[in-house]
């Protein structure tokens, strides 16, 4: 076939392509990847506002019906096609390379953002321990929008930078690109086995905490008690979905990338349920600190819970600044909540980077080191000129709420779409998943994908689509809104679609005799009446 | 806090982290698999 890679001192990949070099590592990885800040700062607050205790339904329906089927439609494209998100999908069928690349774009989006949060949060564990924001007269609202971010009064793009957000968000880059040339196993595997137990450590420790707080009791109270009349309003049913899409990061490139790693046999879905579970885990315990420290903080401002009850951006950095400045050991709060957001960030930001370095590793055929520069500096200084300034926070804003709608989700209804209808490709990769896995799919797996997946996607966008219409997002002016919302959203499907007509050199991966012996192998196994057919 | 939210907590409690407890037992009852070709490698510098 072609020339072993030897021409022209480019730095092309001699080395075998990396693998997880033990399945603990790749489920760790997995749960670091899924783990974010959604998990801390959304989910408490989705879970109170639908339902409390009855929420538990729909969320667990939304687990068992969309979450962990998308996840093992990531997973099997990924592991079978062995590629980054484009090559994965080119392999599977040369017309859905294009998905890839739309996934590739819209995990630069998040990851340029992304890291600006890491960096607030980095910020506040340190200024826990002074409790800074006591200094301003408005206090912890006031100190953050105006010491910290010194947001503008004019929505705009200005280039006004902000000391004390470039230098963390440097740090936040240099760290992340520093673990991404290491690679997988000396980089990704060995960073999310030292941040994960770190993370879930410090949460436990705050979670005791928080349960021992006074009004803690009336947090939890509030949190748990079952609103049964919620269960019938479809809002309610789609809030579920959404949020469980969104928190297993399914359908935007990472579990592809990540499943790419495994070995060949793997046990996928039995390694899927872990993954799932421990995300779920994770945030139910979020839900009990988080509205425990909220009880505290209605106690002490003699309010109810549901007054001071908020998620995101406001829960983090101005409703947890008052409780650490209230509560008793309040600074060892601060530091273990903005250190835990810290920790979920990287470990979320590294899977997301990853997505975009492996794509450009196999379509320029480049070693780790190179291609990890190549793309990882760039996107830093993008992040860097864009969003450490005072106008930062309403780029954000716009560009996180349209790229999850018109970015994610909309990528992934027409994944599902493509992959079920289109190209009737869910039987194969069904078997592909069985084949080594100690749970085994039926034809529920390709009901649940194929049907109901594209059904309650479909909602959800069409849901996003009419609100977003409605009224300009946040209030920003249409022109804002215009070129970093719906702009930018329709820009990531040009650029997908440029990226999928740039042809594959020689040296890429397209042709890769790696390839060729795990399809050899993967065929051999496989029943007589899939192999031999087209892959 | 009231029975109803305390039946609930134990509930979510129970599901949730249950779950990851059955999923993790699964999981360890079926040890990671070796790989190995199952057909030999073609040629090693390409045919």
């Amino acid at each position: 076939m072609s020339t072993p890679s030897s021409s022209q001192g480019a730095p092309l990949a001699t080395e075998k392509r990396e693998t997880f070099s033990s399945r603990k590592l790749f489920i760790l990885s997995a749960i670091g990847s899924a783990v974010g800040l959604g998990n801390i700062w959304r989910f408490p607050y989705v879970a109170y506002e639908n339902g409390g205790g009855a929420f538990l339904i729909p969320y667990l329906v939304a687990i068992l019906c969309a979450g962990i089927p998308l996840l093992f439609l990531d997973y099997s494209i990924g592991h079978r096609y062995r590629g980054s998100a484009p090559l994965a999908y080119r392999r599977a069928n040369r017309k859905a390379e294009v998905l890839g690349w739309w996934q590739v774009l819209i995990c630069f989006i998040i990851a340029i953002y992304y890291a600006a949060i890491i960096a607030w949060a980095a910020m506040y564990c340190w200024f826990s321990i002074t409790k800074t924001w006591e200094t301003n007269a408005d206090g912890a609202a006031g100190f953050f929008m105006g010491d910290f971010l010194k947001v503008s009064d004019n929505v705009n793009v200005g280039f006004d930078f902000v000391g004390n957000i470039f230098i963390p968000m440097f740090f936040v880059w240099l760290v992340t690109i520093v673990i991404m040339v290491a690679g997988v196993n000396k980089g990704i595997s060995r960073a999310n086995a030292v941040f994960m137990p770190l993370l879930i450590v410090m949460f436990l420790i705050l979670v005791v905490q928080s349960v021992f707080l006074p009004g803690a009791i009336d947090g939890l109270s509030a949190f748990f008690t079952p609103d049964f009349a919620a269960l019938s309003n479809p809002a309610v049913w789609a809030a579920a979905f959404g949020h469980i899409f969104f928190s297993l990061s399914v359908a935007f490139g990472i579990m592809v990338t990540y499943s790419s790693y495994m070995k060949r046999k793997s046990d996928l879905t039995g390694s899927g349920y872990v993954v799932a579970f421990a995300n779920s885990s994770f945030e139910l315990l979020a839900g009990i600190g988080v509205f425990a420290a909220l009880g505290f903080m209605a106690y002490n401002a003699g309010s109810s819970v549901d007054e001071v009850a908020t998620s995101g951006i406001g829960l983090a950095f101005i409703a947890f600044p008052t409780i650490v400045s209230e509560a008793p050991l309040g600074s060892l709060i601060g530091v273990l909540f903005f250190g835990s957001l810290v920790f979920a960030g990287l470990t979320s930001l590294i899977s997301i980077l990853e997505v975009i370095v492996a794509a450009f590793q196999d379509k320029l055929g480049w070693k780790r080191v190179p291609a990890t520069l190549v793309v990882g500096i760039p996107v830093a200084v993008i992040s860097l000129v864009l969003f450490p300034t005072t106008t930062g926070l309403y780029l954000l804003d716009t560009m996180d709420a349209f790229v999850n709608q018109f970015g994610i989700l909309a990528c992934a209804l027409v994944l599902v779409i493509v992959f079920g209808a289109g190209l009737g490709m869910l039987p194969k990769l069904a078997k592909h998943l069985n084949r080594h896995s100690s749970i085994k799919l039926g034809t529920g797996w390709k009901v649940l994908v194929g049907g109901i997946g594209p059904a309650a996607l479909g909602y959800m966008l069409i849901n996003e689509l009419q609100s977003k219409m409605a009224e300009s997002y946040s209030g920003y002016p249409v022109w804002f809104n215009g070129i970093f919302g719906w702009g930018m959203a329709g820009a990531l499907i040009v650029g997908a679609i440029v990226l999928s007509l740039i042809p594959w050199s020689k040296n890429s991966k397209i042709d890769d005799p790696e390839f060729d012996q795990h399809r050899a192998n993967v065929e051999a196994e496989e029943v007589p009446e899939v192999a031999g057919k087209e892959y | 806090m009231s029975a109803i939210a305390i039946v609930f907590m134990i509930i979510s409690m129970l599901t949730i982290w249950g779950g990851l407890a059955v999923s993790l037992i699964n999981l360890s009852r079926h040890p990671e698999k070796q790989d190995d070709d199952v057909i030999e490698p073609a040629g090693s510098a390409g045919n």
